[in-house]
Formats: C-alpha cells, sequence, structure tokens
C-alpha cells in the first residue's frame, strides 16, 4: 500500500501545474480523459474530517488512506460489531444501537455526522453505498458524499432507466424487459419473448441476491416469488421490482473500472474479469482480463467510459459488462456507482489508490493519471488476482458458515501481496452480516505468475473455527483450465469434478497429528529421566498410545453413502526425548496392506506457540522434514485442523468407547439440527407426514440466503420444533422423527 | 552424650587434621600418593585367589604425576603475586610506603572453578580390554534382554487372547494408559519369579509393579496380570506386591491397585497365606498407610475375591468396572455351597450393586479406559505437592554413558575403574571428589544427578580401615546436609589378614556399617560388580533399606567367591561336595536373585543415571522432607 501511495504522490508532484498539450491517444472516442488548461481555476476544498458509514475491511481499508492523507475519521458500529476491527481503528467510533441494520439507517448516520461536525462521508460498497435517497440527503445537510452525484446513482441505480440511456449512447445491452409492469403473467410474456433460459434479476439488486435464472416456462413463477422475496429482504422496499434478461448460456463477468471527476474526464483503469463465481458471487478477480484481443479490451474501456460520461458520472465506478464466450459480444449489464469489493485487483494492476482518488476527486481536484499514463503502467506492472476468503463450505454447496477465529495466520504482506481483512484472530464473524473474512490480492509480472503467488500466499494461510473457502482457491489456482484462462460464470459447475475430488490424506499428517497431540501433553512432564527409555525389554512394551482419527467430509457424497468413513490408527512410541516411533494403519484395506511405519523419527515441539489449543511441531521424516500446525477447536476438542505442505486436513479425533456411554450421550439421529444460526422461513411438511429421504423439509435464512433443509432418512415426521419467524441458534433441533425401532422402553436412558 | 558426641568429633578431627597436613604441604601428596598405591598394590597382592584388590594402573598414576608441575606452578605464582602487583598510587593522596604490598584477590570465572570437578577419562573404546569386555558384556546384556522381554510378554498367548476378548485391557496398557504421556515408568523385578516354580512359569511373578507418574504425581502402581495363572498370588507375588508397598511407605507415594486377581494361589497356601509378611500384610499395609497419609486407591477391573476383596475395601478410594469386576468375600459358587443360595456374579459383587447399594466402591466405570480416567482424576484431586515439576537445568555426562559396556566386566577379578563409571552417571561427569588421596579403595564425593545433589560412595578396591573411616565420615557429612546417598558396589569384602585385625578393621569397617544404617537420607544402591561377605553390609546392601537397589547383568552376590566357599568348606567339612561350587556360582548370579527380589531389578549399565534419577525423583518429591542433621547415629567405636 505505501508503495501504492508513492508512486502516486510523486507522480502527482512532478505533473506540472498546467500541463502539456495531451499526449497522443490510442482512442479516438470524443471522451476527455486529461485535465485540460481551460478549467484549471475551479477551487479545491480539501476533504478535512470524514465518516465511514460502513463496517468491516472497507471500513478499515477506508480509515488507512484517510489517515495517510490526514483526514480525521470516525466509524460506526452497531452493538454486534463494537468490539470489532474497525469500530477499533480510529479513536472515534460512534454507535448505531441494538439493530444489526444499523448501517442502512441513513438519517441517523447524518444525524451524528452533523452532530460531530464531519464534513464528509464515504458509504464503501453495499448498506447506503448506492442509494441516491441518502447520497441526496447528504448534499442537503452539507456533507460531502464521497460517491458519484444522485442523479447519476439513480440513472444508473435503476436498471431499466439506465439500459435506455445506454442504449442512446451507444453502449450494447441484453435483449430483455425492464419496464414497469410487475405482474407475474406480464413479465413471463416477456421471458418467453426473449426466450429461455432468463434471467431474473431485481432492479436494485447487486451481487447475485434477488437473482435468478429459470431455465424452463413452468418454474417461472416459483422462482419469481423466491427471487423477490430474498430482494426485498435484501434492499428493502422496491427490491421486489424485477426485470427480466436473456440469460447467456456462456457467458463471461467482464468489468471496467472507471473514474471520472467533476470536470468531464473520465479514465478507465483497466478492466476485471469475474467469471469464477459461486451463487453468483464472485470469488475470484482478475485483471487483465485473460483470453482477450486487444481491439475488444480498448472497446470495453471506451464503452465503459461512455456509460459514465453518458450519466455524468462522478468518482469511482464500475461498468459491469457480460462477455458471450461463444460469439465474443459483450453486453452492458450494469454500472455500480461505488467502490467496488474487488477494486484493489484495480489498484495493484494500475498503481494507485483509488481511495485516495475518490477524496481528491470529492475535493474538486482533477484526475491524477491520463488514460495513457494508465495503460503504461497496466503493461508495466503486470496482471494482479484477487482471492474473496469467505466464511462458507464449499462442500455444502458453499453454504455461509459464522463462528469465532479460533486460529488465524495470514500470510506475508508485502509490495506485491496485499490482504485486506476486516478480522483478527479470536474475533467472531457474526451471521448477521457478509461473511468474508478478507481479500487476498497478489500481483505478479505476468497472470500466470500471480496465479502461483496466489497459491503460494493461500497456502499460508491458516483458519480454525468456521468453514473458508481457502482450500476450495488453492484448487482453482491449481486447475488447468484456470491457468489457460478457460474461465465463465459456469466455471465452477463445470469443473466440478476436479474442484470438489476427494482429497487423499497422507500418512504423515496422521502421523503429525498423533504426534502433536502426544507432545503438547508431555510438555510438562518430560524433564530428567523421564520420557527415556529404561532397562531391558522392548520399547513398545513399555508404553504404545493409540490415536484413531476420522477425516472430515462434508460432501454430498458423504451424507448419502452408506459406507463407515475410514478410521485411521496411529501408534505412537516414545524412544527417548524427542524422538518416536510411530505407526499409521487405515482401516479401509487393514488386511491387505500393513501399517506404514516411521521409526526413530526426531519430533519437536515449536516454540511459538501462545494458546493450549494450538501445537506446532517439526518432525523429521526419514526422508524430508515436515513443518504441521496443529489446532484443536477449543468449543469441540474433537475438531482437529492440520496445517500441513501448505494444506488443510481436518480430522476428527475418534471418541474412545467409553465415551458415550459414559457421558450418557445418545445420538440424536431421529432429529435434523439448524446448521448454523438462521431464521425459520418456513416449513414444508407437517407433523405426522412421511416424508423421503431428501425431501426438502424446512427452509431456513442465514446471512440473507435461503436454505432448504432436506429429509437424511425417509420417516414419518414426529414433530416441528419451530414455527415461521422463529430464530434459531445453531444445532437446535428443527425437526424430530418418529423413531422407527421404538419400544415403549427405549429412551429411558 | 558428651562422651559420644566427642568420640566422634575425635574420629572426625583425625581424617581432617590429615587433610591439613596435607593442604600444606601439597607438593609432597603425590609422592604419598603413590607410595600408598604401591603398597597397596603390594600389600594385597598375596590375596589374589580370595579378593581382587585394586592395581593401581598406569592410567591411575598418570594424573598424579602430571600434577607435580601444575602444583609448583601455583606455588611459585602465589609466591610471586605480591611483586606482580604494582599499586598507582593516588594523585592527590601521599604515598605510604605501606600500601605498595597490597594484594587482590584473582578473580574465577565459574568454568574455571567447574572444571576440577570434570573427572578425567582414560577409556579407549580401542583397546582390547575395552573390546572384550563389550563382547562379554554384550553375551550377558542379550540373555537380559530376551529373558525380560519374555516375562513382559505376561501369560501364555491363549489367556492373553481370552482377556482380549473380554474387552479388557492388558495390564502393561492399562499401566501406559494410567501414566502421563511422555513420562517413564519405573518397574520394578520383572524377572520375578524367575524359574522359581519347577511346576509353573510365572512371568513377572504374576503382578507388574513400579513407579509411575499420574497427573504429575509419582505414584506406586500394582497390577495383577490375569493373563498369569489367574493373577493368583504365588509366594513371589505377595512378596513383589509388599516390596512395592514398602517402596510407597518408605517414599511416601500414593498407591494405585489395578486389581484383577483370583486372590491366594491355593496349592501355595502355606507360603502365602500365614506368615508374617505373608497376605494379610498386604491389608495391614494398606491400613497403616492410610493412616500415615499415603493415599491409597484402588480400581477392580476383575475378580476381587475373599481376601481379595479388602484390596478395595481398604482403599482411600475405589473404582470398579461395571460387568467385569466383581468383589466378594465368597463368590457364587461358594455362596450355593455355604447357603444354599443361587445367586450371579454381578448381583453378588458387581461394580453396579457396589456403587449403588453397598458403597463398598466409589466410581462405577464402563470399561478399563474408562477407569483408569476416572483413576487419573483421583490422583489430580489428591492435592499432592508437584515439587518435581520444578524443572531443574541438568547437564548429561560428558562421556556417553554407553561406554560403561566396555568398562564393566563381567570377570570381577578385574579391577574396574569406578571413577569411569561416576563419569558416566552423574550431571556432566562432575564430581566433587572428598578425601581424594585418603583411603583411596572406597571413593566418595558430592555429584549431582538429573539436579538431584547426591553424595556417592563408590568401592574401588578392597576395604580397608582407612577407607572404612573414610566412608563413615563422608555418610555423617551427607546426613548433616539432607543429602541422599548413592552406593556404587563392587566389593570383595573388608581386608583381613594380621596387620588389618591389628589396625582394627573390625571396629573400622563397623563404623561405616553403623553409619550406613543408621543415615536418615534416600539411599540408592547399585550393585556394579561383586556384592561379597560385610562389604554388603558397608556398601548398603539390600538389608540396610535402600530406597532401591539395582544390579548389573554382570553383578553378582554371595556371602563369597563360589570357589572360596568351596575351599572354605573343604577346609573345614568332612566330605567334598562336587556340585557345590557350581551352585555357588549359580545362586550368586544377578537373574537369580533378581528372581527372587533380592532387588529392584537388573538394568542396563547405561540406563544407570536414568534409573537413578526416576529414584531420585520418587525419594525427593512429593510430601518427601529430607531434613538436614535428622539422623542419630549409634556408637562408633572408636
Amino acid at each position: 500500500m505505501r508503495s501504492l501511495k508513492r508512486n502516486s504522490h510523486r507522480l502527482r508532484a512532478i505533473r506540472p501545474p498546467t500541463s502539456l498539450p495531451a499526449p497522443p491517444r490510442i482512442f479516438s472516442a470524443p471522451i476527455s480523459t486529461h485535465p485540460s488548461a481551460s478549467n484549471d481555476v475551479t477551487s479545491i476544498t480539501p476533504i478535512k474530517s470524514l465518516l465511514i458509514a460502513n463496517r468491516g475491511e472497507i471500513a478499515l481499508r477506508i480509515a488507512r488512506t484517510a489517515s495517510s492523507m490526514g483526514i480525521r475519521t470516525t466509524t460506526l458500529y452497531t452493538d454486534i460489531d463494537a468490539s470489532s476491527q474497525h469500530a477499533k481503528c480510529t479513536p472515534n467510533s460512534l454507535a448505531l444501537g441494538p439493530n444489526t441494520k444499523g448501517y442502512l439507517n441513513g438519517p441517523q448516520i447524518i444525524e451524528l455526522a452533523k452532530k460531530h461536525g464531519i464534513e464528509a462521508l464515504h458509504p464503501g460498497y453495499g448498506f447506503l453505498s448506492e442509494n441516491p435517497t441518502f447520497a441526496q440527503a447528504c448534499e442537503d445537510a452539507g456533507i460531502v458524499f464521497v460517491g458519484p452525484p444522485p442523479k447519476a446513482m439513480l440513472d444508473m441505480g435503476d436498471k431499466a432507466r439506465s439500459k435506455i440511456i445506454m442504449n442512446a449512447a451507444g453502449v450494447p445491452c441484453v435483449p430483455g424487459y425492464h419496464g414497469p409492469e410487475q405482474s407475474v403473467e406480464e413479465l413471463r410474456g416477456h421471458a418467453r419473448e426473449i426466450g429461455y433460459p432468463v434471467l431474473l434479476k431485481s432492479v436494485k439488486g447487486g451481487g447475485g441476491k434477488g437473482m435468478r435464472i429459470v431455465l424452463k416456462d413452468e418454474e417461472f413463477e416459483a422462482q419469481i416469488a423466491s427471487a423477490r422475496q430474498e430482494a426485498r429482504a435484501s434492499f428493502g422496499d422496491g427490491g421486489e421490482v424485477m426485470l427480466v434478461e436473456k440469460y447467456v448460456v456462456r457467458p463471461r463477468h467482464v468489468e471496467v473500472q472507471v473514474f471520472a471527476d467533476r470536470y468531464g474526464n473520465c479514465v478507465a483503469l483497466g478492466e476485471r474479469d469475474c467469471s469464477v463465481q459461486r451463487r453468483h458471487q464472485k470469488i475470484l478477480e482478475e485483471s487483465p482480463a485473460p483470453v482477450l484481443d486487444d481491439a475488444t479490451r480498448h472497446d470495453l474501456w471506451d464503452k465503459a467510459r461512455k456509460a459514465a460520461l453518458a450519466v455524468d458520472y462522478v468518482g469511482a465506478g464500475t461498468v459491469e459488462f457480460i462477455l458471450d464466450k461463444d460469439t465474443g459480444k459483450f453486453y452492458f449489464m450494469e454500472m455500480n456507482t461505488r467502490l467496488q469489493v474487488e477494486h484493489p485487483v484495480s489498484e495493484m494492476v494500475t498503481g494507485t489508490d483509488l481511495v485516495e482518488w475518490q477524496f481528491r476527486v470529492a475535493a474538486g481536484e482533477r484526475l491524477p493519471l491520463t488514460q495513457d499514463e494508465i495503460e503504461a503502467r497496466i503493461h508495466e506492472r503486470g496482471a494482479a488476482i484477487e482471492a474473496r476468503i469467505y466464511a462458507e463450505n464449499p462442500d455444502k454447496g458453499f453454504f455461509p458458515d459464522s463462528g469465532k477465529l479460533v486460529h488465524l495466520i495470514t500470510p506475508k504482506v508485502s509490495e506485491d501481496i496485499r490482504i485486506d481483512a476486516g478480522f483478527v484472530e479470536g474475533d467472531t464473524v457474526s451471521e448477521a452480516y457478509d461473511g468474508m473474512i478478507a481479500k487476498l490480492i497478489v500481483r505478479g509480472r505476468d497472470r500466470e505468475t500471480a496465479i502461483r503467488k496466489l497459491e503460494l500466499a493461500l497456502q499460508e494461510y491458516e483458519v480454525v473455527g468456521l468453514s473458508t473457502n481457502i482450500e476450495f482457491l488453492k484448487r482453482l489456482c491449481r486447475s488447468q483450465a484456470f491457468v489457460e484462462g478457460d474461465v465463465e460464470t459456469g466455471f465452477i459447475e463445470k469443473w466440478k469434478d476436479e474442484l470438489f475430488e476427494r482429497k487423499h490424506v497422507s500418512d504423515e499428517v496422521f502421523a503429525q497429528t498423533a504426534l502433536g497431540l502426544f507432545t503438547s501433553q508431555t510438555k510438562k512432564t518430560t524433564s530428567g529421566p523421564h520420557g527415556e527409555t529404561l532397562g531391558f525389554g522392548e520399547a513398545a512394551t513399555q508404553g504404545s498410545r493409540k490415536f484413531a482419527f476420522q477425516v472430515k467430509r462434508d460432501d454430498a457424497a458423504a451424507e448419502t453413502s452408506d459406507e463407515a468413513p475410514e478410521v485411521v490408527q496411529v501408534e505412537v512410541t516414545q524412544r527417548g526425548h524427542s524422538l518416536y516411533n510411530v505407526s499409521v494403519s487405515r482401516s479401509t484395506d487393514a488386511s491387505t496392506a500393513s501399517p506404514v511405519v516411521y521409526e526413530n523419527i526426531i519430533s519437536e515441539p515449536g516454540s511459538a506457540v501462545a494458546a493450549s489449543h494450538k501445537s506446532q511441531l517439526t518432525t523429521f521424516f526419514p526422508r524430508a522434514r515436515v513443518e504441521t500446525t496443529l489446532v484443536q477447536d477449543p468449543g469441540a476438542p474433537e475438531k482437529l485442523a492440520v496445517f500441513q505442505l501448505g494444506e488443510k486436513t481436518e480430522l476428527t479425533l475418534v471418541q474412545p468407547g467409553w465415551f458415550e456411554k459414559a457421558l450418557g450421550l445418545k445420538e440424536a439421529a431421529a432429529s435434523v439440527v439448524a446448521p448454523m444460526p438462521c431464521k425459520i422461513l418456513r416449513n414444508e411438511v407437517s407433523e405426522g407426514q412421511e416424508v423421503e429421504k431428501g425431501a426438502p423439509l424446512v427452509v431456513i435464512e442465514s446471512m440473507k440466503m435461503e436454505t432448504v433443509i432436506r429429509s437424511p432418512q425417509k420417516g414419518t415426521v414426529k414433530k416441528l420444533a419451530h414455527k415461521e419467524g422463529d430464530i434459531c441458534k445453531a444445532g437446535t433441533v428443527l425437526v424430530l422423527f418418529e423413531d422407527p425401532d421404538a419400544t415403549p422402553a427405549a429412551g429411558s436412558e | 552424650m558428651l562422651i559420644v558426641g566427642s568420640v566422634s568429633a575425635q574420629g572426625r578431627g583425625k581424617p581432617l587434621s590429615r587433610v591439613f597436613v596435607s593442604l600444606c604441604s601439597r607438593s609432597l601428596t603425590p609422592i604419598l600418593t603413590i607410595f600408598l598405591h604401591l603398597f597397596c598394590f603390594r600389600g594385597c597382592s598375596f590375596l589374589r585367589n580370595s579378593t581382587i584388590p585394586p592395581s593401581p594402573t598406569s592410567s591411575q598414576l598418570r594424573p598424579v604425576a602430571s600434577m607435580l608441575p601444575q602444583i609448583s606452578r601455583q606455588l611459585s605464582r602465589q609466591c610471586r603475586r605480591p611483586r606482580l602487583l604494582r599499586p598507582t598510587p593516588h594523585p592527590s593522596s601521599p604515598r605510604t610506603p605501606r600500601c605498595s604490598s597490597r594484594t587482590v584477590a584473582t578473580f574465577t570465572t565459574p568454568h574455571q572453578s567447574s572444571s576440577i570437578s570434570v573427572i578425567p577419562t582414560a577409556v579407549d573404546p580401542s583397546s582390547p580390554e575395552y573390546l572384550e569386555n563389550t563382547k562379554l558384556m554384550s553375551a550377558a546384556m542379550s540373555r537380559l534382554e530376551s529373558l525380560t522381554r519374555k516375562a513382559h510378554q505376561g501369560g501364555p498367548a491363549k489367556a492373553k487372547e481370552k482377556h482380549l476378548a473380554r474387552k479388557k485391557m492388558l495390564p502393561r496398557d492399562r499401566i501406559t494408559a494410567l501414566i502421563d504421556p511422555g513420562s517413564t515408568f519405573l518397574e520394578l523385578s520383572p524377572l520375578a519369579g524367575h524359574e522359581l516354580y519347577p511346576e509353573a512359569e510365572v512371568p513377572c511373578g504374576g503382578i507388574i509393579t513400579g513407579v509411575g507418574v499420574v497427573e504429575g504425581v509419582e505414584c506406586v502402581i500394582v497390577a495383577n496380570d490375569s493373563t498369569v495363572k489367574g493373577g493368583t498370588y504365588y509366594p513371589i507375588t505377595v512378596k513383589k506386591h509388599l516390596r512395592a508397598q514398602e517402596v510407597a511407605k518408605e517414599n511416601n507415594l500414593p498407591c494405585i491397585y489395578l486389581v484383577d486377581s483370583g486372590g491366594a494361589n491355593l496349592p501355595h497356601q502355606s507360603d502365602v497365606f500365614p506368615d508374617r509378611e505373608h497376605f494379610g500384610r498386604i491389608f495391614y499395609n494398606q491400613a497403616r498407610m492410610s493412616a500415615a497419609g499415603v493415599p491409597q486407591i484402588a480400581v477392580v477391573m476383575g475378580p476381587c475375591t475373599a481376601g481379595g476383596a479388602y484390596v478395595p475395601a481398604m482403599s482411600d478410594e475405589s473404582i470398579i468396572v461395571q460387568e467385569q469386576g466383581h468383589i466378594f468375600l465368597a463368590g457364587p459358587p461358594l455362596v450355593k455351597a455355604a447357603t444354599g443360595e443361587v445367586v450371579s456374579p454381578e448381583e453378588l459383587g458387581g461394580g453396579k450393586m457396589h456403587s449403588s447399594v453397598s458403597g463398598v466402591t466409589d466410581y462405577l466405570a464402563v470399561d478399563d479406559a474408562h477407569a483408569v480416567v476416572l483413576a487419573r482424576r483421583c490422583v489430580s484431586n489428591l492435592n499432592w505437592p508437584k515439587k518435581t515439576a520444578l524443572v531443574k537445568t541438568y547437564e548429561e555426562p560428558v562421556y556417553d554413558p554407553e561406554e560403561l559396556l566396555g568398562i564393566a566386566s563381567t570377570n570381577l577379578r578385574k579391577p574396574l575403574p569406578i571413577h569411569e563409571v561416576i563419569a558416566r552417571i552423574v550431571d556432566g561427569s562432575k564430581f566433587g571428589e572428598f578425601k581424594r588421596d585418603f583411603g583411596t579403595t572406597l571413593v566418595t564425593g558430592f555429584a549431582e544427578i538429573y539436579g538431584h545433589k547426591v553424595g556417592i560412595v563408590a568401592n574401588n578396591g578392597i576395604l580397608f580401615s582407612s577407607s572404612s573411616l573414610k566412608g563413615a565420615h563422608f555418610i555423617e557429612l551427607c546426613s548433616q546436609r539432607g543429602i541422599p546417598l548413592v552406593f556404587l558396589q563392587n566389593i570383595s569384602g573388608f581386608m583381613v589378614g594380621k596387620d588389618a585385625e591389628r589396625e582394627g578393621i573390625a571396629k573400622n569397617g563397623a563404623k561405616l556399617v553403623t553409619a550406613v544404617a543408621c543415615a536418615d537420607v534416600p539411599k540408592f544402591t547399585v550393585v556394579v560388580g561383586g556384592s561379597y561377605g560385610a562389604g554388603n553390609y558397608g556398601m548398603c546392601g539390600r538389608a540396610y533399606s535402600p530406597r532401591f537397589l539395582w544390579m548389573w547383568p554382570n553383578a553378582r552376590v554371595g556371602v563369597m567367591g563360589g570357589e572360596q566357599l568351596a575351599k572354605v568348606m573343604e577346609t573345614v567339612g568332612k566330605g567334598v561336595d562336587e556340585g557345590l561350587k557350581d551352585r555357588i556360582e549359580k545362586e550368586s548370579d544377578s537373574v537369580f536373585s533378581s528372581a527372587r527380589l533380592w532387588d529392584d531389578g537388573v538394568i542396563p549399565p547405561q540406563h544407570t543415571r536414568r534409573y537413578l534419577g526416576l529414584g531420585l525423583n520418587a525419594a525427593m518429591g512429593g510430601r518427601n522432607d529430607v531434613k538436614a542433621g535428622a539422623t542419630k547415629f549409634g556408637v562408633f567405636r572408636m
């Protein structure tokens, strides 16, 4: 970050106040990209105080630039966020109260800004960032809104109107209906006209919320109801207004970062390819877009700038295009009138600080760089790629997760590796907000280098406490199709066999886990003669300890398959101080394969371990040194996370035989529990109803996402524990089944 | 009292004055020492057949000879020192002529001062003697290795399979699960019962005993092996159980009994039941130890019939495994015979009944592993002080303890250079030798073992009057200071003969025996060679209650060597017993000794340091408090 800023400062310093005649441009379009001498007389009012109306990583990221520019920064927090990192990053932080939706409360935020005499407001992304009413209210209250003018926002925010403007300005649009007629039948008619498949989208939509693909006419009705419900929940009133569009089968998502100043100048800071998506949300974003010829690239930039200027845009914006892989044609989709999540990709590849640009443009300055200067920089800097690290479980359909970050190790940051994160170890990722833990942005001299560097950086990333997509991201980086740039929005679906292939866990992982558990207990006792072998006889007869592990499996196959999960037995025999014999035997082929034995391996616990639930160890196996971090979730100590050679393996320590009996545990197999904190949207079954395996039981909403809870078995519903609208914690029983083997005597224990 | 005091003061005064004299004329000492060595050498040579005196080897003489120039250098430096110092006069103060002779103390760095304690070595691993020793010791070691391995296997394979089929853990696994991970179990006498009963093999005496660390607390663990004759008590089983209790009592160690036994071995009842040191003593000990505040914990993992029922019943806390552990005074068959009542074992004395109805047991376990977890929790609730948790820093010996196999010899006629042995046992091979040049056939001095300060008393030849007096003196010092004693036995006996008797070897030897018997500090004995005659007494043999007594594979114990014994018998007896010599030789063997619990086990020489370290942990940790000067000695005949 620092270097980027230094660059831009330096560039600003060397630029003469009255610029020379514009250098030769490759564009013939009649767009001004360079400040001209004529409108240099305007006054510049630097921003001196700022309120960040956002949370998480973007609030931190804005605060970072603001403080480096000498701007007094104030952040906001809801009660649940009171101890979050963004609330702590400045001395000035104001409370929004108990409502988790506090960041959407425009009037209250403006009130707070006025009360504390704050001059400017940065909305970040999401929340109020694209709300023209709010932007207008800020203007009316005399607060500088760091973003586009409300008019431009309004024009672009309404998808139907934006299409009309775009068509008029010569920007190609996807065929579709963007009109006011909103009855289901009317929309269905338009869908038939355009031809299936079609896409249903809220006019206010963004980020994949309130969006549905309709493949067939029959499912139109159900899909629109679901889309409208989600849109209303996400965007509030007006969210249910839908548009219908042609659905491109092999689309690529390519967007152009544009920046405009008040003087009619607009530049494109390169394009970003965000095709790799799941649940219509981006996870990998890169710039420049791969496999794109220069003519199309420049055409994209050109059209993007045209689009921005057509609505008199000021500030940072993103023009999203859909690129048909089959035809090579691109269509305007929408313009995001804000700074986007993936803006660091453009920053890395252009060597700029877009937030700084935002403040400067808001203060009345001109754009710091010309289009040609930007292009030269992209040429020089190569490629950048961003991976979004989410609290979600890729094996469970990218189901969102929440919880405490029990263990968090991040890659070492450098000029080329940047992490924008809103959490530190010990923080809780709340289900109330978006589950993005961090963004990891990497730059390399070319795309391939950037991808390789990204994979290495991901290997350093260690997260325990909730499911993340880190392992999945590593697989993406290794995917040959991705490396070749063969991307499309259906990429993950297309390559799912490769991307979700079950991983083989090496014997060393089990050996290390057992050693880690063993040595974490020996730290306090091993002194003097203890730990050494003693006397005559076999060492093995003097104390071998057995461990049993299961590899954690979340994929659908594991739930349906009847085969017993593989149990791996590990035997550890201590032969001296830090000297062990370890044998690993797998249950699957116990009859054929003999256990793998490592003799006299030296294993030493690392010194840098602070907490009791973590252990580090370095072991010299016969042929290699292996370093491992082992983390036990303090909330569920049988769950083990093993980080070894850049890979995370999740294991479950098999409980001893007496465990269940002694603790009086009885597995409640005859019930379905909430997988995470959620709200019950509706029960799909009624009590007494017979259901098949896989039948939908309950629809829940969590993290603003609907999820269908399906029946794990065939049976009769005994009880529905919750009604519509109930809020449930993770692990709460939702549905109880009749016990098929129930006899009157059972259940006494 | 006054008389005794003055007598012992006199006893102490004499050697002290000698020390003083020798310090005053250090340059003379080497000459005296050489003379002494020569005297020993010559004086003992006539005894070759009966006892083996130390012959000063050239290596022993070399350091003495090489000290001469060093000492003279020291002396000369001391003389020169005043001249070397040039006082720098303060400019303002008037110079007084007397100040010019002011001296300044030298600064000695810690490594300089500690280097005087490091024992030098003369061991040459390529020498023929070393190689010969290694060869012979290796043979002895592999014999022990195979015998111990076999004993560790426990009962026959069939019995073990049956045991495992009942979902029971094998006794050794129970112990491993019970002790802390990373800790080492100090097993006692694994060869007990070896070739003891003609009709049956009783590996490990049918019972596994030892000291293990449970939740940071050193505990005595007694585990019946029900795969060996159903865990019944042979006479050796009783003896081993009682020995473990003795270890617990002397060292203040909580006891954990892992009970899985069918009770007394009935055919041997006369050797098991009636006497003072028989079965009843187990419960007597439990009661007395409990009274003394030594916790008693029983885990019932199998049958516990008749007398055996008292093990859990006499314990402070007891745990029982359901549908596996049974406690009753009479089992179902006997009950039926006595009263006609028909009852199942579980109903009669099962875990659920005893934990909920009779209250004989306090905790009910689901299986062995669960019971072990409960036992560990019991220990964690003893509120036992954990002194050993204070990790002291220590150095490993400078020399490789494996070399002991080339130093020790199966031929006990060969002298064993005891300094070389000490150098491979103590921390940093550092030994603060006391009276190095007096009574040199007994080596005494201070050292540390795993950070524990110890006093070492080690044979380096036959015991003379002077060496006995030196030993008594040193033991007094250690008792005064509360320092535990380590005896390294390699003794053929006290000196005999006209000169010796005239010198009063009987009363001087008695002084050493008195000192050893009365010293109220923990004592440890390792027999590294021979243990013959009264030397056994003076060097803290089994009868002198060392906390632990271990033997090296080459060690032999007996009233005298087989050959000598046979000769004596020939002289005094009428007929000639042909097999006598061989029988005595066999009975002197370390395995023979260990099978009868005359020791706590035969140990690999290179592990001596570890055994002593674990023994010291047991004797010095927990509630143990070795008071300095608490010993009251008997009358030292002057």
